[in-house]
């Protein structure tokens, strides 16, 4: 038998410092996140929620009127615990830029802002959302003003991108090919090339070939402007990395009982697994229950079909019908539900029922985290 | 096949996006299939790695190689390809580029790498490359294939998606690739492609849809249909509606019709049954809501049923019929 999540034990623990709510799009992991960060907040704890893309009426719901990089306080919310509540939304390219700022002398910091390769990568290349979101994850625990913060994980292709950003990056920063870019800038890169039997001159002709001459010398130039920053951008990308794998943080997967999601969550479990990192357990969205279960979906359509013959009683027949789709609905997400506990034994689960309408009001919210805690 | 004629003569891609837990996949595999009338060839291409079409289908994981996985109910043969970029680039440079040793070094520096995980945006330029690449293929005087359908990145990221040769055109202004990328964007905003979006009768993928309607229309890209996927027909009349999302439904004419139909009502069956209503009837009402806003973007509709067993092949057939007769194919 598969554990109960106690997310309300892993939010009241003080050594629990980030919850990380990640999962396939279209989940319900961003209102997961706030929701989790209410019911933290109301039960005593100084927390900050990282959204990233929240739909617009539960960024409302939470007072976020701007995607300004800052955290704004949630107003009307019960601080009778004495905890609070902070909620922003990630503007990837202001972070992206303060980054350089933080890193470059503001010669380079300038020449850096004014690429347009890095214009592009900063504001819209997707991928950089992934790294923004580490980047600003790393932030505010450093910042230390809040004693716990609830991150959303990007909507991304895969759910995985933004384990992989830190380590994409370290890679990049080692890159022969980056030496070879640099040329005779980075001591090394010719002698490399030689030892691969390829002259200087054949491989950046060939990147000409490719790319034109002009975008190479913009990428030579901003990959020289960003090789005075590498060494401070890695050792963050690495400190968030190892941030994520220490006790302090809690891995939520968030899921809906549907094949692909679960499916998903599944490579997720497995590959938080695989990194180390420590798995909290599966929120599973939206399941739908029947307080009348003991009316199979049989029963209840053999019962409609009776009504039905005789033509009495069509309100009857047609909540007949209602209960039959909801236990035969009922039915498949436990069979979805049960295929994953029997893989993932060890991962505890929490079911949230489904609501029958969006969330866009802190009683909303405060619902869902009823559901998720209890 | 048809009993009309199709909304979208004279489209070659047929891109499908839609906000994510919509069912973009199911509707791109069905939209493939309605496509392959008589005679026909489509290609169905899925960009994201999650091998979502082979499961479908219920083949193998697709390698990088366009493979037969369906006749279509008109007869026509459906195709499928999942674009891998690293693959994709390779490809790429060995057809248009003869980069011989310096090709392979490039490769064994991390290069190759370097373009397609590290450098962001890349990725897409390469996977937008190859649906273009299938497009403009040629097979004797036709085209290799009469319609690509293009299962496409969520609407939160398909106009960034789609627009990524135009950054590059930014970034680029002479040059390969940059002529690359022109004739890319002159395929993506002729009207020999469209975006269809797919949604559910829920507020937040209505929401979303209403926003990448704007946001291709502001990006030059062409809107298609709106599908909307899952749709269940209401099974109590309006007046009951009413009555049951306001809590008053008539409880002992519930019961004494439960009685009727042999169904005992203990163990406050009744009582669970009205709530269901309730909760089917507040769903009605937002769906009728969510229909009423995707009017007001005045493109063709397709409406598709939820499958009661979920998405098996038959399921597939069943929904491409559906477009069909709706005037998708």
């Amino acid at each position: 038998m598969t554990a109960r999540l106690d997310l309300d034990a892993v939010l009241a623990d003080p050594a629990t410092r980030i919850v990380v709510c990640c999962g396939s799009g279209g989940v319900g992991k961003t209102t997961t996140a706030a929701a989790l960060g209410l019911r933290a907040a109301e039960r005593g704890r100084q927390v900050v929620v990282l959204t990233i893309d929240p739909a617009r009426r539960l960024a409302q719901s939470m007072g976020l009127t701007a995607l300004d990089n800052t955290p704004r306080p949630v107003k009307d919310i019960d601080h009778s615990a004495g905890g609070g509540l902070h909620a922003m939304m990630l503007d990837m390219k202001r972070t992206f830029d303060e980054v350089v700022l933080a890193h470059a002398c503001p010669e380079r910091a300038a020449a850096i802002l004014d690429n347009p390769f890095y214009q592009s990568l900063s504001s819209s290349f997707s991928g950089t959302q992934e790294y923004m979101a580490m980047e600003k994850l790393g932030q505010l625990r450093a910042e230390d003003r809040w004693d716990l913060i609830v991150v959303d994980t990007p909507p991304s292709r895969s759910a995985l991108d933004f384990l992989d950003a830190p380590k994409r990056l370290g890679s990049f920063l080692d890159g022969r090919f980056i030496r070879v870019l640099m040329g005779g800038a980075r001591s090394g890169g010719r002698a490399y090339l030689k030892v691969l039997g390829a002259g200087f001159g054949a491989v950046t002709g060939a990147l000409t070939k490719v790319l034109g001459a002009q975008v190479l010398k913009d990428m030579q130039t901003f990959v020289a402007a960003l090789d005075t920053m590498f060494g401070g951008f890695r050792e963050r990308a690495d400190t968030t990395y190892r941030l994520l794998q220490a006790p302090g943080t809690a891995f939520v997967v968030v899921a809906a009982p549907e094949r692909d999601a679960l499916r998903e969550a599944s490579y997720f479990v497995e590959r938080l697994g695989e990194e180390e990192m420590p798995l909290a357990g599966l929120v599973l969205n939206r399941v739908h229950d029947s307080s009348a279960g003991s009316l199979s979906a049989e029963r209840a359509a053999a019962g409609a079909e009776t009504l039905e013959e005789t033509g009495a009683h069509p309100v009857a027949a047609a909540l007949l019908r209602l209960h039959a789709d909801r236990m035969r609905l009922h039915a498949r997400e436990q069979h979805l539900r049960g295929r994953f506990t029997a893989a993932h034994p060890r991962v505890p689960v929490v079911d949230v029922p489904a609501q029958p309408a969006d969330v866009h009001d802190l009683d909303g919210l405060r619902a869902i985290g009823a559901a998720l805690g209890a | 096949m048809a009993s009309r004629e199709s909304d979208w003569e004279g489209v070659r891609l047929h891109i499908v996006s839609g906000k994510g837990g919509t069912g973009k996949t199911t509707v791109a595999a069905a939209l493939a299939l309605a496509l392959a009338g008589h005679g026909r060839r489509t290609l169905l291409m899925e960009v994201e790695g999650r091998q979502g079409v082979a499961q479908l289908f219920d083949v193998p994981p697709l390698p990088y190689a366009e493979r037969k996985v369906a006749v279509g109910p008109g007869g026509g043969d459906v195709f499928a390809l999942a674009v891998d970029a690293e693959a994709a680039l390779l490809e790429y440079l060995d057809m248009f580029y003869k980069l011989g040793g310096a090709g392979r070094a490039l490769r064994r520096l991390g290069a190759i790498d370097f373009a397609t995980t590290i450098a962001p945006g890349m990725r897409d330029v390469l996977l937008t490359g190859k649906v273009y690449e299938a497009v403009r293929r040629k097979r004797g005087k036709g085209p290799t294939y009469d319609a690509v359908v293009l299962d496409a990145p969520p609407t939160g990221r398909i106009t960034r998606f789609l627009g990524v040769s135009q950054e590059v055109a930014g970034v680029a202004k002479v040059g390969p690739i940059r002529s690359q990328a022109d004739s890319i964007m002159k395929l993506l905003s002729s009207p020999q492609t469209v975006v269809h979006l797919v949604t559910l009768l829920e507020e937040m993928p209505v929401q979303e849809t209403c926003d990448a309607v704007s946001e291709l229309t502001a990006a030059g890209l062409p809107v298609g249909a709106v599908i909307v996927n899952a749709v269940r027909a209401p099974l109590l009349k309006q007046a009951d509606l009413t009555a049951a999302a306001r809590g008053r439904l008539d409880r002992d004419l519930v019961a004494s019709g439960l009685q009727a139909a042999g169904v005992s009502t203990r163990g406050g069956v009744v009582e669970a049954l009205l709530e269901e209503a309730g909760e089917h009837a507040a769903r009605v009402a937002l769906e009728k809501s969510g229909r009423r806003t995707l009017k007001g973007l005045q493109r063709p509709t397709y409406e598709l049923p939820m499958l009661a067993e979920g998405v098996d092949l038959g399921g597939l057939y069943a929904l491409a019929e559906r477009l069909c007769r709706q005037g998708a194919a």
